[in-house]
């Protein structure tokens, strides 16, 4: 029954490959917990990117003008590209409001999954250089390339690779909107959302659950600590390489007035030159290992979300628990004639008089209606929550996995990232340095 | 060519001192009798002025030994400065440095010494040099002030840079063939107790002699070759003044680097104390990220006290080798306003008066010794620069090298695997 191929990884955005390291590690099978998967990945039959990004002006809900992005959604069946045809994608435009819908559409019908997150929607953690602007070019690249993770990661995910609303998304480009409204997510999601705002309290926390939450609360900490952290050091070591351009011009302006030193002032110069250049290109990469820490930290709200609905889940089952108790004790008094708690009615009903006989036969035959709704309700509350948890736990424990192979991943090329960066720096002092001794 | 300006000395070549003429004397003015006419300044019965002035002498001698590259046959004078050594009195605390000579000299009474000597000391040395010297270009000192709470005076570091300088400076005296030979440096190399009262007695001939050359004289034109050494230190000075702020600049904006580094180190490791399978590779980036750290201060570290420093000692130097050029104008102006004043004399015929010949003396003098002098500060300033450049990338390769080695030793922890990570299933 073990799948011996566990779904595929999808990195963010096509990595080298370091070694072979990864691929024994998923060929050993150490985990007594199989990833079954529940139909197959979408990504084995058909190829999904994200391909370009235009921009669009129209009129908008309010009839006013407006620009906005879309993006160029492409699929292609799998076996198209093997047979060696190669034939032209399929492809329909999207633009970022509609992933946002296909996203609360997903939570709201799975809310027991870790449902993979959208980029951000505004820049955030910015340093100088980055703009702020939806409207940037580079702002826009690195969204298309975050959307089209984005698709990538729910078409491998086990569950929700098979939802229809999600299929229909990357082939139907007229009509998917009334599609998903036709599900009736909305009003569930209203409801949901109203419960989740709301603050209750839950009388037995699951543990682990309380455990994920709190989890999910420091990762989403950490990590928001150290993209700011980077923020600031990227503005910073801008300004270290490019200041060292002005090294290249007074070089220059300075071999003009010397004899023998000319010459090798002026070639030092230039290395001086292609030394501060060097900065854009790393910390283009650097802003690549910020947008993976960034999906993560989105990652974590995901996590934390789920944990929050558990809390839902088992909070409503103990509010239909509490309610069957109370109902219970009632008919108790009812039919005693005891009673024990406190109720308006009971006092009233001491300082008024006592009911008839009827009045209390009708009243107990209510109650007995409610009690056996009660207990429907309960049992039905009950399965409701096993289910999510052991469906919850589930996709937790995939999604740990997950996390740990692509943050190991994501250090393991920061850190090939900074070898690259100090070997270069060496090569450029190593060329001035040669010009200096020729001085 | 107006008649109040000096010949060119004839070039020294390759002979030896005994068979070069003084520009003065009567073989010179026989080898070159026209010009002789133009400066109407030889004596008419044909004898030769007196050459033995020292500060002749020695300027023939200081044309002559322009190559530093002196073989270790020809050198007769080796001075170091080294063992650096903190004394602390209830008045002050100040370092003290060994110089150690050892020569063949017959100026020095014994073939070897070893005094202690404080930096006061070497500038004591300095001033009086520049004082007895005033043809020539005294070589630099290290700064005398350094900014208390951003220095620290006596650290290692520091002391060392500081060793070199004064090392750098008393060897450049020494190789030097007219100042090596400064009574107040034979008196700096041997006396048990530097007395620095004494100095008066001990100026030269030359240095008398300029020293009171009055201003006030005014330049009719001066030689192309000097007017050239006064443009071309105003622009030298305004690029090492260019590159000081470049460099001040980088320090500045590699220690907010530096800071910003040294907040990520603790945040990988409180991240690693709620994760498991990720603890190890994420104490491992704290740790590398801590290294760069290190490295990247002992970058910054090393550029403000080995780099700055030396600049600034060529922006300082450049002051005093302005204040010989002045000097020189003057004493040429001087000459020439005499000399011009004696010209236009109703009767030509009388001896010159010696005043004018001792000025035009002065003028030739302090020509030849600033000429040789400026080729031997080019050759100084070459390796200087040569040097100091060189440090800096060497002082960034280093930097470059420790990161990587922190890296490179990084991604194997990374990527290794623990065995147990099967269990918590």
């Amino acid at each position: 029954k073990q799948d011996a191929s566990p779904p595929p990884r999808v990195p963010c955005k096509p990595m080298p490959t370091k070694n072979n390291l990864l691929d024994s590690r998923q060929t050993k099978e150490k985990r007594s917990f199989c990833m079954v998967e529940k139909g197959t990945s979408l990504l084995k039959k058909m190829e999904i990117s994200v391909a370009e990004a235009e921009k669009r002006t129209g009129k908008n809900a309010v009839n006013m003008q407006e620009t906005y992005t879309v993006y160029l959604i492409e699929t292609r069946p799998v076996d198209a590209a093997s047979e060696g045809t190669n034939p032209v994608p399929d492809s329909l435009w999207r633009r970022y409001s509609e992933f946002e819908l296909l996203r609360n559409y997903l939570l709201v019908t799975y809310p027991f999954l870790v449902v993979p997150p959208l980029p951000e929607k505004r820049a955030e953690f910015v340093w100088h250089k980055l703009s702020a602007d939806n409207m940037d070019p580079d702002f826009v690249e690195r969204r298309r390339v975050g959307l089209e993770n984005f698709l990538l990661r729910v078409a491998s995910h086990p569950d929700l690779s098979s939802d229809k609303i999600f299929y229909s998304f990357l082939t139907e480009e007229n009509g998917w909107k009334e599609t998903v409204f036709e599900t009736g997510f909305q009003a569930k999601a209203d409801s949901r959302l109203k419960a989740l705002n709301a603050t209750f309290r839950v009388k037995n926390p699951d543990k682990r659950f309380a455990e994920m939450k709190h989890y999910g609360d420091e990762l989403q900490s950490v990590i928001s600590q150290l993209l700011r952290v980077r923020a600031r050091a990227a503005d910073r070591l801008y300004g270290v390489y490019k200041v060292h351009g002005n090294y290249g011009r007074v070089f220059s302006e300075w071999s003009a007035i010397e004899k023998e030193m000319g010459d090798g002032l002026q070639s030092a110069g230039h290395h001086m030159d292609a030394y501060a250049a060097s900065v854009d290109d790393i910390l283009e990469e650097e802003e690549h290992y910020a947008d993976q820490l960034k999906e993560y930290l989105f990652y974590a709200d995901a996590l934390r979300a789920v944990c929050r609905k558990h809390e839902l889940t088992q909070y409503e089952l103990e509010m239909a628990a509490q309610d069957l108790t109370s109902k219970k004790q009632q008919r108790e008094e009812l039919a005693t004639g005891t009673i024990r708690t406190f109720s308006l009615k009971g006092v009233t009903s001491k300082l008024f008089g006592q009911e008839t006989p009827e009045q209390r036969e009708a009243k107990l035959k209510m109650l007995e209606t409610q009690i056996e709704e009660g207990e429907e309700l309960v049992k039905e509350r009950n399965a409701e929550c096993e289910e999510f948890v052991k469906s919850a736990w589930v996709d937790i424990e995939r999604f740990k996995e997950q996390k740990d192979h692509d943050l190991r991943e994501a250090l393991i090329s920061y850190a090939i990232m900074q070898i690259s960066m100090c070997k270069k720096g060496i090569q450029v002092w190593n060329n001035a340095k040669e010009c200096f001794s020729k001085m | 060519m107006s008649a109040g300006a000096p010949r060119s000395l004839a070039s020294s070549g390759q002979k030896s001192i005994q068979d070069i003429c003084h520009p003065l004397s009567a073989e010179e003015s026989a080898l070159n009798p026209g010009s002789a006419a133009d400066t109407g300044l030889i004596l008419p019965n044909g004898t030769p002025v007196d050459t033995s002035s020292l500060a002749s002498s020695s300027s023939l001698l200081n044309r002559l030994q322009l190559d530093d590259d002196l073989d270790g046959e020809t050198r007769d004078l080796f001075v170091t400065v080294e063992d650096p050594k903190k004394h602390v009195s209830t008045m002050e605390t100040y370092i003290t440095y060994r110089v150690c000579t050892k020569t063949t000299r017959t100026e020095f009474d014994l073939p070897e010494y070893s005094v202690r000597r404080r930096y006061q000391d070497f500038d004591w040395l300095r001033n009086k040099l520049e004082e007895s010297q005033p043809t020539h270009l005294i070589p630099p000192l290290p700064e005398k002030f350094v900014m208390k709470g951003v220095v620290d005076r006596f650290s290692e570091e520091f002391v060392e840079t500081r060793r070199k300088a004064l090392d750098k400076f008393l060897k450049r005296v020494a190789d030097h063939p007219v100042l090596s030979f400064n009574e107040h440096f034979n008196a700096f190399l041997s006396a048990k107790d530097l007395n620095k009262r004494q100095g008066l007695a001990l100026l030269t001939k030359m240095g008398e002699s300029v020293k009171y050359v009055t201003g006030g004289y005014k330049l009719r034109a001066r030689p192309a070759e000097f007017a050239a050494m006064g443009d071309y230190l105003d622009l030298f000075t305004q690029k090492m003044g260019t590159i000081d702020r470049i460099a001040q600049r980088i320090i500045k904006e590699q220690s907010e680097f530096l800071m910003e580094l040294r907040e990520y180190g603790p945040v990988y490791s409180s991240w690693s104390s709620f994760e498991e399978d990720l603890h190890d590779p994420l104490e491992g980036v704290s740790g590398c990220m801590s290294n760069c750290s290190s490295a990247l201060e002992e970058l910054t570290e090393d550029m403000s006290e080995d780099f700055l420093p030396v600049l600034r000692e060529y922006v300082l130097y450049i002051e005093s080798m302005k204040n010989v050029l002045k000097k020189r104008d003057q004493v040429q102006a001087e000459y020439e306003t005499k000399l011009e004043a004696v010209v236009f004399r109703e009767d030509k015929k009388p001896p010159v008066p010696s005043d004018v010949e001792k000025c035009q003396d002065r003028v030739e003098c302090f020509n030849a010794d600033l000429k040789a002098d400026w080729d031997r500060w080019e050759n100084n300033k070459r390796q200087d620069f040569r040097q100091l450049l060189t440090g800096m990338a060497d002082k960034n390769i280093q930097h470059y090298e420790k990161c990587l080695a922190a890296w490179e030793s990084l991604v194997p922890l990374l990527q290794d695997k623990q065995e147990a990570e099967g269990e918590t299933s």
